[in-house]
């Protein structure tokens, strides 16, 4: 839970070359409406510019989108990275099209939460503001 | 009559009011997803304009009910679905398959790092090789994808954009090595890198330069390749960014008019490369909405053709176009319900008169979709065709008040947007600006809350749930495509005659750097199995690189 | 919650993660803040404060980025602000200057951060003083801000730097003369970015008009300068000019003047909030409130504002007495 006056910073990032960015941008504004601060990146991020933009910008969260099936390989990069800069303590969750069966494996990497497809934003909201730890 | 009729309908409006009055009707406003509102009835007095000006017959000026006089009463669209994954091999496959099953024309979809023209083993492309289409980094692949298959006797369609220039140079040296002369193959690139930077995110080079290898290729077919279709400009991408109906229509049509004023600006003459322009529509939810759509863009576009661009010849005035169900729209609920949305979209297409059609399968939003789910997709379509009875007769829907009326609605809107995007600059300002890209993403944001508010019921999401059990049997990708596209690539660096490659790649930078047509040394180029990265890599280091900053 | 000693070391030994999370408690929390300030006693370095400012779309972002490369590639750390606005509504933010820093991503010797405004009118967040005073403490040698770019109201940003670039460009044409309230008299360095589009050499001479206007008001010749940010020209000039910038106010005592009237805005601004923040409290103790009594309308504020904080006063310093 966040102390009252904090904002919650998100970073919404597009991990790899998928270019589908409808879902992040559509995120990124619910967030915003919500109150939180959003740092979009842009499109094409390694996983090294997303955690080196996760570490700096000191985000609570790490929404990571991927639709072109690379996610098995890309979010587990950028926790692996954020292990080793000891900020694992930041939550990650993910989006975009991943099928039911990759979702325990991702978990268990340390993916918090993965919203599949027709999840409403407010859901996504709604964990974040639970979930994000305290600064 | 009009007075007679009017007369009457205002009557007739009092007693609707008063049974309103007493009971309501399911909504206060009824809209389309483009915010045109959307009358009770629509009788003649709605129908304005000349018939034989607007609407016409079909094949004739300005196209509204098609571009042939006998559409499908000679020949059913072509069923053309979109397929490619993992290893050229694998791909190859899948077309046999759907050559074997009636399709009657080939798509290829490419992986992510050829789109973006790095090879398999560039960093960028870990994790992405093979998983949204095939990966190709040679000439090698490229000669794997279509082995046994006759390149004179099937039209392909390439999704390819920023590097499309390098893929229609790689076809054409598969098929002359087939035996095939260039001047005999059919089919379609998109190369279509506007709607790119604005909606779907696969660009390289900077608009200046990309649109210089566009106009380089319509020159070069004008030449050589007088059937392939040099441009497929898309308004799928766009709609599936979120843009409305008439968004689409709109952006789709000012990246068109920005094509053609660039290759009229190259020296090229009209009526040499509009004939061989194509264009690619969504199809979506709304279902006379869309049918009218395609009704309007093929009016707007005649019209902005014949006006604005002096065209002569008829075939410049054609909009023909491909279609493709609204990906969007799919939902990972309840997917077999898919299979109705695809019926449905795939119906509003052939009502509007599309020239091939691809329908989604019902496990796409999960995954690439399964031999199965591709069958049923093709079999939707066919039996649309031949069952139905819709291709009987062309243009069915013609003269329905209400599509008349709304063909009318989306015409004007979709004008008077192109208008805004003129006064900007046209449509690389536009984009530069990032006013589509803003445009497109207020849509988009619109739709998600309309949604969320449950103002627009998508079954299965937001309304009729069921509890059900995760997807089994989902498509996917061998692991090690990437591991044996890397390795095939470092056998190809070893067996190819390397002097071959630095000597085409160093003609390619002299071409690139003058304003010689780029084609005859990226054909030199592919032919020495010079790599797609490699090209590319030679292109970025003279052209630059587009990076996309515009906001949300 | 981070434990403050802990922060302190992990910052002092230049952990990039511990300087972020500084700058987050000293945004969201005076408090705290000011416990680690003391914690960090007197900075060390004595960096360069630069802001850049100007209309949205005239290219602030890719400039600054430019910018910075040319400050790292002569061996500079620097550190980049980058603020947006926050939504009336929600408070929230989208910050997306990001995306056109590109260039700096990987590098070793820059640290990026974006921040909202947080409500703020100005241009500039109410923490941003904070921030920047926080960063003076991250071994930087130059700290470049960069504003909103509201186009106007950014005067703001004059009192949080040492030298202010304005960014303009051509095809803004006759909306210059709408820009130059305020905007014009801050500048220390003017660029006119895109100058490979038409017109700019017309910008150009009608800020230097517009400048020259306002000759004897400044304290030395401010350059009007040509650029293209998305391809570098003209970088290594703007460099340049704000070197000579920088030793000009050095010399002649300006920037330590700037520096001590930018702290007694600081201060004072502090001293406002709390005696605020301490009045309120009381007027809300009150029985019967104050201001609950006044009729919306037809009482007079100001006299109403005078009496109530007369009462205060007298009612403080009678609990001062007692509490001695």
């Amino acid at each position: 839970m966040m102390t009252e006056g904090m904002q919650i910073r998100v970073l919404v990032a597009k991990p790899g070359l998928d270019g589908h960015d409808r879902g992040a941008k559509v995120i990124a504004r619910a967030l915003r409406d919500a109150g939180m601060e959003v740092i979009y990146t842009g499109l094409r991020q390694t996983p090294e510019q997303i955690v080196e933009a996760a570490l700096q910008e000191d985000v609570d969260v790490i929404g990571l989108s991927c639709l072109s099936g690379a996610h098995n390989h890309l979010f587990a990069q950028v926790i692996e990275l954020l292990k080793k800069h000891h900020a694992e303590d930041i939550l990650v969750v993910g989006g975009g099209v991943i099928p039911e069966e990759d979702i325990p494996l991702l978990k268990a990497q340390g993916v918090k939460e993965i919203f599949t497809p027709g999840t409403g934003t407010l859901a996504v909201v709604e964990y974040i503001k639970k979930h994000a730890l305290p600064r | 009559m009009n007075e007679q009729l009017q007369n009457f309908f205002v009557k007739w409006d009092e007693k609707a009011q008063k049974s309103v009055a007493k009971n309501p009707e399911r909504k206060l406003m009824f809209t389309n997803a483009s915010r045109l509102s959307i009358k009770r009835v629509y009788t003649p007095l709605d129908v304005t304009g000349d018939y034989l000006d607007d609407i016409s017959l079909p094949g004739e000026y300005p196209f509204t009910r098609g571009v042939q006089p006998t559409m499908y009463r000679g020949r059913f669209w072509t069923m053309r679905q979109y397929a490619g994954m993992a290893s050229a091999e694998e791909s190859n496959d899948r077309y046999l398959y759907l050559l074997e099953q009636g399709q009657t024309g080939l798509s290829v979809a490419f992986d992510l790092p050829t789109q973006i023209g790095y090879d398999s083993d560039h960093p960028l492309a870990a994790g992405e090789v093979g998983k949204v289409g095939v990966a190709i980094d040679s000439l090698a692949d490229m000669e794997l994808l279509f082995k046994g298959i006759p390149l004179d006797k099937v039209s392909t369609s390439m999704t390819i954009n920023a590097p499309a220039a390098v893929l229609l140079a790689m076809y054409i040296v598969v098929a002359e090595k087939q035996g095939v002369s260039q001047d005999k193959l059919v089919g379609t690139i998109q190369n279509d890198i506007l709607k790119e930077y604005a909606a779907r995110g696969t660009y390289i080079f900077p608009p200046g330069p990309s649109m210089r290898l566009i106009t380089d290729i319509f020159a070069y077919c004008a030449q050589h390749v007088p059937e392939w279709n040099t441009i497929s400009i898309s308004g799928y991408h766009i709609r599936e960014a979120g843009s409305t109906a008439v968004q689409e229509v709109a952006f789709t049509l000012s990246d068109g008019i920005a094509y053609v004023a660039a290759a009229i600006l190259a020296g090229l003459d009209v009526d040499d490369f509009a004939p061989r322009l194509s264009f690619f529509f969504n199809s979506h939810v709304d279902f006379f909405e869309e049918v009218a759509k395609f009704r309007a863009a093929r009016r707007l576009w005649a019209k902005i053709m014949k006006e604005r661009f002096k065209a002569k010849n008829p075939r410049s005035m054609m909009l023909r176009f491909h279609t493709q169900t609204g990906g969007s729209t799919l939902t990972a609920q309840q997917p077999d319900n898919n299979v109705v949305r695809v019926t449905l979209q795939a119906l509003a297409a052939v009502l509007g008169g599309t020239q091939s059609l691809h329908t989604n399968s019902r496990d796409e939003a999960l995954a690439l979709p399964t031999e199965e789910s591709v069958r049923i997709a093709l079999r939707t379509q066919q039996i649309i065709a031949c069952e139905s009875g819709v291709a009987d007769t062309v243009d069915p829907l013609a003269g329905s008040y209400y599509i008349e009326n709304l063909t009318n609605e989306i015409e004007v809107a979709a004008w008077s947007q192109i208008q805004k995007i003129d006064a900007l600059g046209g449509a690389i300002a536009a984009i530069e600006k990032g006013y589509m890209q803003r445009e497109i993403q207020e849509s988009a944001y619109d739709w998600q809350m309309q949604v969320e508010r449950k103002e627009r019921i998508v079954v299965g999401v937001n309304q009729f749930h069921v509890k059900e059990d995760a997807l089994r049997g989902l498509l996917r990708v061998d692991a090690t495509v990437g591991e044996k596209q890397v390795q095939r690539l470092q056998v190809l660096r070893s067996q190819r005659d390397n002097q071959q490659v630095r000597v085409a790649l160093a003609q390619l930078e002299t071409d690139a750097k003058s304003t010689a047509n780029i084609m005859p040394s990226l054909i030199e180029a592919v032919r020495a199995y010079a790599t797609l990265g490699e090209i590319c890599n030679c292109l970025r280091n003279i052209f630059g690189e587009y990076h996309a900053d515009n906001l949300l | 919650m981070l434990c403050l000693d802990n922060l302190r070391e992990r910052f002092l030994q230049g952990n990039m993660r511990a300087l972020a999370q500084s700058i987050s408690l000293v945004e969201d929390n005076p408090e705290l803040g000011a416990k680690l300030f003391s914690l960090l006693g007197q900075p060390q370095g004595n960096p360069r404060i630069i802001g850049v400012t100007g209309p949205p779309g005239a290219g602030k972002s890719t400039l600054t980025a430019k910018l910075a490369l040319a400050l790292l590639a002569r061996g500079e750390r620097v550190a980049l602000l980058l603020i947006d606005p926050s939504s009336p509504f929600s408070g929230g933010a989208i910050l997306g200057d990001r995306i056109r820093m590109h260039e700096l991503s990987g590098l070793s010797d820059v640290y990026i951060r974006s921040l909202s405004t947080r409500g703020s009118l100005g241009g500039l967040s109410a923490a941003t003083a904070r921030v920047l005073r926080l960063l003076q403490h991250g071994n930087f040698s130059t700290i470049i801000l960069e504003t909103v770019g509201t186009g106007q109201a950014e005067t703001d940003v004059v009192m949080a730097v040492d030298a202010v670039v304005v960014v303009a460009v051509p095809g803004l044409g006759d909306d210059i003369q709408a820009m130059k309230a305020g905007i014009m008299e801050i500048a220390d360095v003017f660029v006119v970015n895109k100058a490979d589009r038409d017109g700019a050499d017309r910008t150009k001479l009608q800020i230097e008009a517009m400048l020259g206007m306002q000759e004897g008001r400044r304290v030395h010749p401010i350059q009007v300068l040509p650029t293209i940010a998305t391809t570098g020209y003209g970088v290594a000039e703007l460099t340049q000019a704000l070197d000579d910038h920088f030793a000009y106010v050095e010399q002649s005592g300006e920037l330590a003047r700037r520096r001590e009237k930018r702290w007694h805005k600081e201060f004072s601004a502090y001293v406002a909030n709390i005696l605020l923040g301490d009045f309120f409290s009381w007027a809300n103790r009150q029985d019967i409130g104050i201001m609950a009594n006044a009729e919306w309308g037809e009482i007079e504020v100001y006299g109403l504002a005078k009496k109530a904080t007369a009462q205060y006063f007298t009612e403080r310093m009678k609990r001062h007495v007692e509490e001695d």
